[in-house]
């Protein structure tokens, strides 16, 4: 199914509503879809965190806006709000939307390999957010077993005096799973047969790689956990007892099912964002990525590896202590493919032309937090200082530095970095600046005090720190880290108000605004429905040419033909 | 690694043989592959069709891992294996039902060689035999199950009925998935729809059939006779 370079250019007649944006089957709209559903979601995950804050700072006072929380609610909004940053919010932006819109137009080709199937993705997307915002309104609230919805809390009814919360939270996972699914099948496919002519393994963007590699990630660690959810699900309804131990059930077979899931799934949202941020890099340095060969291999063994460290996450559960020393040393062994990979991307900067546009400013953000997110992580992998440190708010504070620079720089660096190709118009600059700015020193102000309280001994999950003694003494840090992400959510109020405003006042974006070597910059901004036209794509070259020697401007695109292919009679002139 | 060693770009190869002159395009700079590499490559091994099926089924067989893993966890983990005082399995009829579901996957086959002929009413009638074998399973396996749910062995007498109930009862979904799907593609062939050769949708269907019958023996060993 390779499309040759002198495939007739399919002709799009001009569509209705509906199928302009409702049933299109057009890979640019689906992800723009899925950017919309991921920033709705954004805005009522940030909602609930709000209110859990607030709870947190001044606790059993009524929050503006929302209302009375208490330990109950309070249960709701951790277990949801976790559900929906990482379900609803982190995957369908960086996988959904960014894989959607960039792996045609980075690989040359007109659209996804099954553009039904990918239509078929969003819409169970769709489906599944609007499950579980229901799940809110049905008798007895949402969800309140936390987001790793652990049994036997989560078995029964009788336990959490939850009965159809529970059942939609774990109907909404299944159906996001099967939507995630059948994308990761798309994306591999489509990566797999529908690459231009040329565009070799050895020549795909860093981001398709990355894309690549969570996809497989997520196709090959959720069976497990659907299976898990059936079981659960099955515990709830029909009277089985696969968790509960006076049926004979095994509660911690689900910690080890959930992850088995839960280690690949933070590379799911992990890796995209990384190759956003490497995919920055190169253009705003003028310099090549370093090191591209050894990013792919870190890449796959750092995948591979994940399956094997899920345990770490159980060094308390229970589980056979022999189990410990095994996962400790594949968890540590697993930062050596990250630092090597962040050590590339410092090398990729190192005596660059570096200029500080607003996508550079959210790449550089990125790697700023996830390596301080990741230092704590070799806190948390070795088992004595877990056995302290877990549940505590210094996880809270590290898991929200990896994944919120990924999410959220990384997210930023792509949003700000492909938003003139997906909607033709420059996001302002001074919006721009201000949204990252305030960004970076309220998201620290926010989290890293966490580190300190989780030390002293506060640990996650509970609605009152005040009736706890060792904890009381420290609730300023509480109030402080309140206080700033009231800033943190303000400063993403910015980002919407520019979103919106560029769409319609924006500077119209040229095809190639960054200079930017990569084949989506050869489409117009935004890319007609087929993406080029009548001429395909065909690629010469790797996708970083950048002051390359001999080159009369400092950067070759993909498509510029080699000496050889102007000998061989190829490419044009 | 001193900082001289990233200031300079190494001599990277193709550059230095083939210099750039006035009105020339830069030799390339780097990447995965070699150089001077023709635009068109080699065609890939699988059609769309395929490989999307096989990505598919590779979540499929996780899922089922995960599934057979919970069995395995749970059934290690008691004393004595099947409980004393529940129904023991259908060991005979079931290995019979065994031989009737790969029977249907030799009949998926026989569907696609007549197909490759093309041979419409042959093709039609091999399906309809596949589809005929499937359904004769699954009636099997509920008429089994009845006699189960008869003895007391239900989905809430222990793990060793709901570990049964559940993984063969996920194998018997997706078994009757496939069914409704094949149903529809005998439909869609008796009115002649793979006659222009765009057969993707009947191959798809045909790998998702060999696949659950392909699953059926390994659970009939793990669950029935191990």
């Amino acid at each position: 199914m390779t499309m040759t370079a002198t495939a007739p250019h399919e002709h799009h007649e001009a569509a209705g509503f509906f199928r302009t944006y409702l049933y299109s089957t057009d890979h640019k709209m689906i992800a723009k879809q899925y950017l919309l559903l991921g920033l709705i979601m954004a805005v009522v995950g940030g909602f609930l965190s709000y209110a859990m804050r607030w709870q947190l700072a001044w606790p059993d006072t009524e929050v503006p806006g929302f209302g009375f929380v208490g330990p109950e609610t309070f249960n709701v909004l951790v277990t949801n709000h976790g559900t929906i940053m990482v379900f609803f919010v982190a995957m369908p932006i960086l996988l959904g939307s960014f894989g959607n819109f960039l792996i045609p137009l980075m690989i040359g080709a007109r659209d996804m390999a099954f553009p039904r199937l990918n239509a078929l993705s969003f819409w169970l997307l769709a489906l599944g957010s609007t499950v579980l915002c229901v799940s809110f309104f049905v008798p007895g609230g949402a969800a309140p077993a936390g987001w790793t919805g652990y049994p036997p809390l989560s078995a029964k009814a009788e336990y959490t005096g939850v009965n159809w919360g529970l059942n939609l939270w774990l109907l909404a996972h299944a159906i996001e799973f099967a939507a995630f699914l059948l994308g990761g099948v798309n994306f591999l496919t489509t990566v797999v047969t529908m690459r231009a002519p040329g565009m070799t393994m050895g020549r795909l963007p860093l981001v398709i790689w990355q894309q690549v590699a969570a996809a497989t990630l997520f196709l090959l660690s959720v069976g497990p956990l659907i299976a898990g959810a059936v079981m659960l699900l099955m515990d709830r309804l029909v009277g089985t007892g696969f968790f509960i131990p006076e049926r004979g059930g095994e509660p911690l077979l689900w910690q080890h099912l959930f992850w088995f899931f839960g280690h690949p799934e933070v590379y799911v949202v992990l890796l995209p964002a990384l190759g956003a941020a490497l995919e920055v890099y190169p253009v705003f340095s003028r310099k090549p990525v370093f090191g591209y060969r050894w990013i792919i291999w870190a890449t796959i063994c750092a995948g591979a590896l994940s399956f094997i460290v899920w345990a770490h996450h159980m060094f308390v559960s229970g589980m056979d202590p022999r189990l410990a020393m095994p996962f400790s040393i594949t968890t540590i062994l697993i930062s050596v493919p990250f630092a090597l990979t962040v050590f590339a991307m410092v090398a990729s900067l190192y005596r660059g032309s570096i200029s500080f546009e607003l996508p550079m400013l959210w790449g550089l953000g990125f790697l700023a937090m996830f390596t301080t997110g990741g230092l704590t992580g070799i806190f948390l992998g070795s088992a004595p200082a877990d056995i302290y440190l877990n549940s505590t708010y210094f996880v809270v504070a590290h898991f929200h530095y990896t994944l919120i620079s990924a999410v959220i720089f990384g997210g930023y660096a792509g949003i700000y970095y492909w938003f003139p190709k997906m909607f033709g118009r420059m996001l302002g600059t001074r919006l721009g600046q201000l949204h990252f700015w305030s960004t970076l020193v309220f998201f620290n102000l926010t989290f890293f005090p966490l580190h300190w309280i989780g030390i002293a001994g506060m640990v996650r999950r509970i609605a009152n720190p005040l009736q706890y003694e060792m904890v009381a003494p420290h609730q300023w840090i509480n109030v402080f880290s309140t206080l700033s992400l009231l800033g943190l959510v303000a400063s993403q109020l910015v980002f919407f108000l520019n979103f919106f405003l560029s769409q319609f006042r924006g500077r119209p974006a040229p095809a190639n605004p960054w200079n930017a070597t990569t084949l989506e910059w050869t489409a117009p901004s935004p890319p007609p429905h087929g993406n080029w036209g009548a001429s395909m794509p065909a690629v010469e070259r790797w996708p970083y040419e950048y002051s390359a020697p001999g080159a009369d401007r400092d950067w070759v695109g993909q498509r510029a033909p080699t000496v050889e292919a102007l000998l061989r009679g190829e490419g044009r002139a | 690694m001193t900082p001289a060693v990233l200031e300079a770009p190494p001599e990277r190869r193709p550059a230095l043989r083939q210099p750039a002159g006035p009105g020339l395009p830069p030799p390339p700079t780097g990447g995965g592959d070699e150089s001077g590499r023709g635009p068109a490559g080699p065609r890939p091994l699988f059609d769309n069709v395929k490989l999307g099926m096989l990505f598919f089924i590779s979540g499929e067989i996780m899922f089922f891992g995960g599934l057979v893993s919970a069995f395995l966890v749970l059934r290690v983990a008691a004393p004595v294996w099947p409980p004393p005082l529940q129904p023991r399995l259908p060991l005979g009829v079931t290995s019979v039902n065994t031989l009737v579901l790969l029977a249907s996957s030799v009949a998926m086959v026989a569907a696609l060689r007549a197909l490759a002929r093309g041979d419409r009413p042959g093709l039609v009638r091999r399906l309809v035999v596949t589809a005929g074998l499937g359904a004769l399973f699954l009636l099997v396996q509920g008429y089994e199950w009845t006699r189960l749910v008869h003895f007391g062995l239900t989905l809430s007498s222990g793990v060793y009925g709901a570990t049964f109930y559940t993984l063969i009862g996920a194998h018997a979904a997706h078994v009757l998935g496939a069914l409704v799907w094949l149903a529809v593609t005998v439909a869609l062939a008796a009115r002649g729809r793979f006659a222009d050769g765009r057969t993707g949708p009947l191959r798809a269907c045909a790998i998702y059939w060999h696949f659950v019958v392909a699953l059926w023996p390994i659970l009939y060993v793990a669950v029935y006779l191990a």
